[in-house]
């Protein structure tokens, strides 16, 4: 186990990530820490690696220099007699299992209901009775305000239903980060709210998140932190009074003067 | 017919809403529509008539051979040989699919070879070859390649008819099935894998759980064309000594020179078959349907319902 239990270390510590598609740097040298329970927004221009940064986290991607670590656990590595090796394909799938992840595109199992898309990791990943795994989905869809949907498919329901729904799914084994890549970017602007409120209340329950997001209404009330970032690079972070009212680094200024 | 601008002349103030609601739409009849029922109805049991009162299509024989124990062997034969063949060709095709699918060049390789040589060449010439294996290859032998061999057989111990059918067979169907399955797994969103990958699940289980399931709404029809054309295809095996249905009927007729009658007792049973696994595939295309927006309707509804009922407890 690479387990560095420092006190008070992060729960996410990216340092110096590089990441390339082609030879084309997209990341480069990423440096970010999550404090457990903090609520972090990420925001940034289209195609400066937000979503690249978030898949980086659970191993959607691999990355090509610098290192991150969950939970005290590096991501897709392991120490071993003072050798860095890569984790076995079983090793990354048991270090993404705690981590949720809700989709622009929903993603939602179109074969399956509500109650399915919910209990089925809990059941098939974490190995949960399929009776916990009910009584704990349904009190997450009543969370959620999607109890009178449990039995429909997902595309009998609306784009924010959808959603909703995608968070409890997240929400079901039990996270210790949660990371939204755009949730509300798919949905019509009437539905946007209801998504928002729902992870508004996740952020009041102390839950560790990080958003990337272009609503920089939620931004202002929801987060600890606003993380911009630019061209691969985090150019500016702080309290979202400081980044969203007094923005210092002029790419900030330029990106915010378009929201107002 | 009334056009845009005419209600407001013709119906003056009336412009109620209840002129125009859908609801109260009704289909005229159409006496064209009747008419050409009536011609192809009459034109079908006409044909119907001919064929059942026509001497030369022998019925009287037909009936008595129908279920004659040759017959029914021969039946037993070609059910048999498809069932297993389209078992393991159906398997084997998966394994096929996902190898060719996969990163790992050397599985993707030896997949493409197989499906190369298997699809490229007639089923004919691949059965005659199982069949005659012994010739090219008296021994077979399990050992080290180019060392030492641990056990060996005698070929023509181990190829009998039977098997060198369900070889020739199952193989040659794996290499189609490969493509069929490959082209359902492509058909997933790529989404889907990404969304099992991120919560978790194995390679293997993500494709039990999430893609295959979804894959088969484009597996399951080009599947029935497979199914049906093996049962046809099983008639091939008359030609390694098999008794397939075609064969037993070819057998008797051979004796009594009736071949009309015989080849139509074939052709009944064929027809029989068909029509049993066109429902069966129905069923199956109806099961992988669910959760698309026409399709689950109503079962939501009784769903919702069984909601109400518990909500009004
Ligand atoms: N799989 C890939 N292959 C090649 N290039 C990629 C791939 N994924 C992302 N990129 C490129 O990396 C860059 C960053 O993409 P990314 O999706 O991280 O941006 P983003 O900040 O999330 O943008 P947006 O706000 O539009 O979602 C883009 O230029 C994109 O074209
Ligand atoms: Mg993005």
């Amino acid at each position: 186990m690479t387990t560095s239990s420092i006190d008070q270390a992060p729960l996410v510590r990216a340092r110096n990530v590089h990441k390339a598609f082609h030879h084309v740097e997209v990341l480069k040298g990423i440096d970010l820490d999550v404090k457990a329970g903090e609520v972090v927004v990420i925001l940034g221009p289209s195609g400066s690696g937000k979503s690249t940064f978030l898949r980086c986290i659970n191993r959607l991607e691999t990355i090509d220099k610098g290192s991150i670590f969950v939970d005290g656990e590096q991501i897709g590595y392991q120490l071993r007699n003072g050798k860095l090796q890569p984790l076995s394909n079983r090793a990354i799938a048991t270090q993404r299992s705690k981590i949720g992840m809700v989709f622009q595109q929903f993603n939602l199992y179109p074969h399956m209901t509500v109650l399915q898309n919910v209990i089925e990791a809990p059941i098939g990943v974490h190995g949960r009775s399929r009776d916990e795994a009910i009584t704990e989905a349904r009190e997450l869809l009543a969370k959620v305000g999607m109890s009178h949907k449990v039995n429909a498919y997902p595309r009998q329901l609306s784009g924010g239903q959808q959603q909703r729904v995608a968070i409890a799914r997240a929400l079901a084994i039990r996270p210790t980060l949660m990371l939204f890549d755009e949730p509300t970017s798919a949905l019509d602007p009437e539905l946007v709210g209801e998504v928002l409120t729902t992870m508004r209340s996740l952020a009041d329950q102390g839950l560790t998140m990080i958003v990337v997001t272009h609503e920089i209404g939620f931004a202002r009330e929801a987060a600890d932190r606003v993380v911009f970032m630019d061209g691969g690079r985090v150019v500016e972070e702080g309290s979202p009074e400081a980044v969203l009212e007094n923005p210092r680094h002029p790419r900030t200024r330029s990106f915010l003067s378009r929201f107002i | 017919m009334s056009t845009l601008s005419a209600p407001g002349k013709e119906e003056g103030a009336r412009m109620d809403a209840d002129l125009y609601d859908v609801a109260r739409a009704h289909h005229p009849f159409r006496p064209g529509r009747l008419l050409l029922w009536v011609v192809v109805l009459a034109v079908a049991a006409n044909f119907a008539y001919i064929v059942a009162n026509n001497p030369n299509f022998g019925w009287p024989v037909v009936a008595a051979y129908f279920f004659d124990p040759t017959v029914i062997h021969g039946l037993y034969v070609t059910l048999g040989l498809t069932v297993v063949a389209m078992a393991i060709g159906i398997a084997l095709g998966l394994l096929l699919a996902i190898a060719r699918m996969s990163s790992d060049r050397l599985a993707s390789s030896v997949s493409s070879l197989f499906i190369w040589f298997f699809r490229g060449t007639p089923l004919l010439v691949q059965l005659i070859f199982w069949y005659n294996l012994s010739t090219l290859f008296p021994e077979i032998s399990i050992g080290i390649p180019f060392g030492p061999t641990f056990a060996s057989w005698n070929t023509n111990d181990l190829i009998s008819p039977v098997t060198a059918a369900i070889v020739g067979l199952a193989l040659n169907e794996a290499a189609y099935m490969a493509e069929i399955i490959r082209g359902g797994l492509l058909s997933v969103d790529k989404g889907q894998a990404e969304t099992a990958e991120a919560f978790g699940m194995t390679r293997a289980r993500a494709l039990r759980r999430i893609i295959i399931p979804q894959a088969m709404r484009s597996i399951v029809p080009p599947t029935g064309n497979q199914l049906i054309s093996m049962i046809k295809a099983t008639s091939l095996v008359s030609v390694i000594a098999m008794a397939d249905l075609l064969y037993s009927v070819q057998s008797i007729y051979n004796r009594t020179f009736e071949v009309m009658p015989m080849l139509l007792v074939a052709v009944l049973w064929y027809l029989f078959i068909t029509s049993i696994l066109n429902v069966g595939q129905s069923a199956i295309e109806r099961h992988y349907n669910r959760g698309e927006r026409d399709a689950a309707v109503r079962k939501d509804d009784a769903a919702e319902k069984a909601v109400q009922q518990e909500d009004a407890r």
